[in-house]
């Protein structure tokens, strides 16, 4: 009886939020996306956009989990995904909704496919790497002309942060990112879950930490154009916009990506529905707009990822589908490694052992 | 009628925080799921008594176990406490001489200096604090203005320190010290004073007998309102802390957003409260003795 009555005030509220004009909420990273792009969707489909962004995973893997989050589409990222797969946070894809789904790029959706077999809950829309973002000049000017800029050396010896140390060196606050980062460079597997292991890059970590100015996932950006810091720890495309704020205020700052030579984390973000979405028609709708080549290429030609949609590549401009750092080479591809998520009790050691690092405790 | 009135404290003390104080405690029971929510078990009335039954048997202490194994909690929780006694002593130095200044004011100027303190909640909170980014940071007006007057040569670092966590809590919760304090000085009848001086007292001896007896209320119900609040303060120490400030609010976020441990969030949680119920009770015995003796 409470459930019919429940079920009933459901459906009336449906056909007052029905009556009104269409809506549907999307949830993605900041700075992700050409504005323009949100208009044009409105235009398109005379439904209404709610455009919300988050600037980290655990955020909206809180909301989703919490149930009820209001959203329509949501962009975690692989490792995120899976494990909201697993917790039942999605609706599969009703892919007769998706004229465009043709048009996705196989070589990305076969490393997809470890996050969510099949493709059953989530199209690509950007990836990219985790390395490292340098002033040139400045990088040059402390540690010589031969400075190992394309290497996890520069900011995991001691030796060359200790010199970098005034100049400043941030790093993501992403313990996902950097640990996995630090097994690769002392040999090991990025992807280890056996706690022994993850405990060894306690001591590599600890003994650059007196000289990492600070832990942030997106002051970086300005930083690097600035000129205030010389090195940091970051994404991709994130790098590359900072390279080009520096551009155009002609500040003499040059600012390079590079993707460690002993191999880079590859990471996707994925576009999904929430199993609560409010409007899971009009959800396909945006994904389907999203996959559209023209769209999705105006998408990356703005923020300078690389993105996951084989059809957009013709529209690309050269310096984005010709920069290497975006669009990796065969070469650099086959260097670049994935990781899966954390089982619980790892996750602790992880988060732990990232507490330790940044406070000391 | 009557009866019904005096009764909706009660109501809104229930609604308010026995029911999500009894959430909290529940999930501080449970385990660790991968579902939605992220822990287990959860309520299942449609099974009925023994479904009720399993319910509780479903739930144990081992969060609060846990949170006993692990140095970083105690270590978290104290230097809390540690910052926010330390705050508390420095928004008091602070607070004091201009809620004794506003005081001593003409009559005609106290609505206008009252506004003045009362002034700043009208704008977020937040924008507020990421004011204060723009102030300290190396590049900040502070340290530009110091370089210019050439007091230093370097820029100090004082964002992402400790130093700037108590500049900011100093700040926002220096309104919560000057208004009881006003109210208790506002109250104080001057020619007390005259008084004073005329049976031989020295201004300062004045103040130490007089003044100060008369003001103590507002300043104890002055420090247990900044005290309270910026145990559990977390806005703060993440915007203009550095990743070495320890503070309990952080830690809470974390178990919630990275571990995803609803059930060790809560528990931390749980514990917060029970440290923070002493200074509350002794605050509110304050309170009531204070009421009984006015009335």
């Amino acid at each position: 009886m409470g459930l019919k009555l429940i079920g009933a005030a459901l459906a009336s509220t449906a056909l007052v939020s029905m009556a009104m004009a269409e809506e549907v909420r999307v949830y993605n990273w900041s700075d992700y996306i050409d504005e323009e792009l949100l208009t044009k969707f409105e235009e398109e489909t005379g439904i209404d956009l709610i455009y919300d962004v988050f600037d980290s995973n655990e955020v909206l893997e809180t909301k989703l989990l919490a149930g009820g989050s209001g959203y329509d589409v949501v962009v975690p990222s692989g490792t995120f995904l899976q494990r909201q797969i697993q917790a039942g946070a999605f609706q599969p894809l009703d892919k007769s909704k998706l004229a465009n789904i043709g048009n996705l790029w196989d070589v990305v959706q076969a490393r997809t496919e470890a996050y969510d077999p099949g493709a059953a809950y989530s199209i690509n829309y950007m990836w990219g790497t985790t390395g490292l973002g340098v002033n040139v000049g400045k990088v040059q000017e402390i540690l010589g002309e031969d400075a190992p800029i394309d290497s996890a050396a520069l900011v995991l010896d001691p030796a060359n942060m200790e010199k970098l140390a005034d100049c400043g060196v941030h790093f993501l606050d992403a313990p996902t990112e950097i640990i996995p980062m630090a097994l690769q460079y002392i040999g090991e597997d990025p992807d280890s879950h056996d706690p022994d292991v993850i405990a060894k890059v306690e001591p590599i970590l600890m003994g650059v930490r007196p000289y990492i100015q600070k832990f942030h996932s997106s002051e970086y950006i300005n930083a690097l154009a600035n000129g205030e810091i010389c090195v940091a720890v970051g994404w991709s495309g994130d790098v590359l916009q900072a390279r080009d704020r520096a551009a155009e205020a002609d500040n003499g700052v040059e600012v390079a990506y590079n993707a460690p030579k002993e191999g880079a984390l590859m990471w996707f973000d994925q576009m999904a529905i929430p199993v609560d979405a409010p409007n899971p028609e009009a959800a396909h709708k945006f994904l389907d707009f999203i996959m559209d080549a023209q769209n999705m290429a105006a998408a990356s030609n703005y923020v300078y990822y690389a993105n996951g949609n084989a059809a957009s590549k013709e529209f690309l401009v050269e310096d984005v589908i010709g920069d290497p750092a975006i669009y990796p080479d065969e070469a650099t591809l086959e260097n670049l490694y994935t990781t899966t998520p954390y089982p619980p009790r790892v996750q602790r050691t992880v988060t732990r052992l990232w507490t330790k690092v940044k406070s000391g405790t | 009628m009557l009866r019904l009135f005096t009764a909706i404290p009660y109501v809104w003390l229930l609604i308010l925080f026995l029911v999500p104080f009894a959430i909290v405690t529940k999930i501080s029971l449970s385990d660790y799921a991968i579902s939605i929510p992220p822990y287990t078990p959860t309520l299942d009335l449609s099974e009925g008594w023994a479904g009720l039954r399993g319910f509780f048997a479903a739930l144990d202490v081992e969060n609060f176990v846990f949170l006993t194994e692990d140095d970083l909690y105690w270590k978290a929780y104290l230097s809390s406490v540690q910052i926010a006694l330390v705050s508390t002593v420095l928004t008091l130095g602070v607070g004091f001489p201009i809620a004794y200044a506003m005081s001593r004011a003409p009559e005609a100027w106290r609505p206008a200096l009252m506004m003045l303190v009362i002034l700043p909640f009208w704008t977020s909170f937040l924008i507020r604090v990421y004011a204060w980014i723009g102030i300290l940071a190396n590049e900040g007006f502070l340290n530009q203005f110091m370089l210019w007057t050439g007091l230093i040569a370097e820029p100090l670092q004082i964002l992402n320190t400790t130093t700037a966590v108590y500049i900011g809590i100093v700040y926002t919760y220096l309104p919560f010290m000057i208004l009881p304090i006003y109210a208790s000085l506002d109250r104080m009848d001057p020619s007390l004073l005259e008084a004073a001086e005329d049976l031989g007292c020295s201004r300062l001896t004045a103040f130490w007998h007089v003044t100060w007896p008369l003001a103590r209320p507002g300043v104890i119900a002055g420090c247990f309102l900044v005290f309270i609040p910026t145990v559990g303060e977390f806005v703060i120490p993440s915007l203009l802390g550095g990743s070495d400030t320890l503070m309990i609010g952080k830690v809470l976020w974390e178990e919630f957003f990275s571990n995803r441990d609803w059930p060790v969030a809560s528990a931390v949680a749980i514990i917060l409260l029970l440290i923070l119920v002493i200074p509350i009770v002794l605050f509110q015995r304050h309170e009531t003795r204070q009421r009984e003796r006015g009335g």
